[in-house]
């Protein structure tokens, strides 16, 4: 700490107009104005305003919830530049991928966002197995194991989509695949169990041409409209719901009491 | 953030330092509360006299009936609004040229591609098979040499007859309906599906004799 000089600067810094009617407390050097810090940001308040100790040991957490979090917000910003270049139509789709690879300055950024997105799946399924492991799933944070099985859905569901957006013979067939499996859905998939009695005579409600298969696809078969459908999902819907939920899954573990301890 | 160390200053800080000063006067949250329950309690006797018939469908109400009812349309409206009327897929029903244009013995691919069926002439009738693999729906390649068709995905064999005999897959492809049309072309809908396993293919539609 070479003090007096420096923390003159700061000091006046904290005490100006613009500094207190944006960050509303100044430099926090007690207990209270760290509070205070935490409580008056908007990004934070969803943050506990204290730790106990053991909260920010790797050993207990693995860290793994954050590690997930810190590999959405890389996913979140490299795929928005994606999403410059990237076309979602049959005819370019393909070739605008390799054209990221090959023309596009800096084409890691495909990379990054691909290989993050494996590893994200790994730190959710970690991130998962270490609550179940440390009993952190008990009441009261039972709901909030409910929001993380959702998320946990999600981010799934995020892979599965952005699987098809290449638009090579793996993406196609990968999800020609995964959504035929659609159609056994119960009750909403054509040759689910229970679709049959969704009938009126000859008529049935749930056939091939208004099941979850055909919702998801926009169509019959893996085309044009699947394409769209998934990007859409991929780039908006998906990760819409799942920013509303990690801001639900953060605010209740401070709701319930923080992070829970070893016992 | 940890706090561990108990500051000494702490002890000294002024409420009025930074904007913290708020410490609030006057009656505390939770008195305010206490009054409104009970000014809550008071006027209970009276709340349910006040609901008669007239009052319960009050505009207000009626508004609000409304507002509910067109916020529950508008979700029926969404569900329908991601099933499209006009497909822009090649259409259900086809012709497919004349039988000469056909030899006996070969499976042919021409249509695979398009309409995602494979013609088929033995020596007693013309066929028209489903390129689906009836496992989870990848396309089968035809390999002549083999003489069978075969799944890429995960390694379904099927006879030219349709007939699975080897991997995941668990029942025949599915065959369409196949007729002359008047102009003398084959005509394939297939919108009409043909079973094996359920003795479909002995249905005469499912089958064309020249
Ligand atoms: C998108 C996925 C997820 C993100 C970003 C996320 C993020 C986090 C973060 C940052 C924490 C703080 C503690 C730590 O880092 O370990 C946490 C705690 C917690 N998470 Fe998640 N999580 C996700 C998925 C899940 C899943 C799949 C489950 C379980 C089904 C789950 C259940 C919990 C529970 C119960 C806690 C409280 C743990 C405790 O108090 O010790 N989360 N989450
Ligand atoms: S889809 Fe053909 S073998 Fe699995």
């Amino acid at each position: 700490m070479s003090d007096k000089k420096k923390s003159n600067i700061f000091q006046r810094l904290g005490e100006s107009q613009v500094w207190k009617s944006i960050i509303r407390s100044g430099i926090p050097r007690t207990r209270r104005q760290r509070m205070m810090s935490v409580l008056n940001s908007v990004f934070l308040h969803l943050h506990p305003v204290r730790l106990p100790r053991h909260a920010v040991k790797v050993k207990f957490t693995w860290c793994m919830g954050g590690l997930t979090f810190f590999l959405f917000l890389v996913l979140t910003i490299t795929g928005i530049l994606l999403m410059f270049y990237y076309r979602p139509t049959v005819e370019y789709a393909y070739t605008d991928m390799i054209d990221l690879g090959e023309q596009v300055p800096l084409g890691i950024m495909r990379e990054i966002h691909r290989w993050g997105a494996h590893a994200m799946v790994i730190t959710v399924w970690l991130h998962m197995f270490r609550v179940f492991m440390t009993g952190s799933y008990k009441p009261p944070r039972e709901f909030n194991w409910v929001v993380g099985v959702i998320l946990l859905t999600l981010t799934l569901l995020l892979s599965f989509t952005g699987y098809l957006l290449p638009w090579d013979q793996l993406a196609i067939w990968a999800v020609t695949v995964g959504s035929n499996m659609a159609r056994a859905t119960p009750f909403l998939g054509h040759e689910g169990p229970g679709a049959a009695l969704l009938a009126l005579g000859d008529i049935n409600f749930v056939n091939i041409g208004s099941d979850v298969k055909f919702a998801l696809l926009g169509g019959r078969f893996v085309g044009e409209a699947a394409l769209l459908r998934f990007y859409v999902l991929h780039c908006i819907g998906l990760p819409f719901i799942v920013m509303i939920l990690m801001a639900i899954h953060f605010w209740r573990i401070r709701k319930d009491g923080g992070i829970s301890g070893p016992t | 953030m940890i706090m561990n160390e108990e500051g000494k200053k702490e002890q000294t800080v002024s409420g009025n330092e930074l904007g913290q000063g708020s410490t609030p006067t006057g009656p505390t949250l939770k008195e305010k509360v206490r009054k409104k329950e009970a000014s809550a309690s008071i006027g209970k006797g009276t709340f349910e006299e006040e609901i008669s018939r007239r009052s319960f469908f009050s505009w207000l109400t009626i508004a609000w009936i409304a507002f509910s009812a067109a916020t529950v349309a508008f979700f029926a409206m969404m569900m329908r609004f991601m099933f499209p009327n006009v497909l822009f897929e090649p259409p259900q029903s086809f012709k497919v040229g004349y039988p000469k244009d056909y030899t006996v013995g070969q499976v042919d691919v021409r249509w695979k591609s398009k309409h995602g069926i494979w013609i088929i002439r033995s020596p007693e009738y013309i066929y028209a098979l489903s390129t689906i693999c009836t496992h989870l729906g990848c396309k089968p390649n035809w390999l002549e040499n083999e003489q069978k068709f075969k799944c890429p995905c995960h390694g379904s064999g099927f006879r030219k007859t349709g007939i699975n005999f080897e991997g995941p897959a668990p029942r025949p492809l599915e065959r369409f309906k196949i007729v002359l049309a008047d102009d003398g072309q084959i005509l394939v809908d297939k919108t009409k599906i043909f079973q094996y396993e359920k003795g479909q293919w002995n249905d005469p539609e499912s089958y064309l004799v020249v």
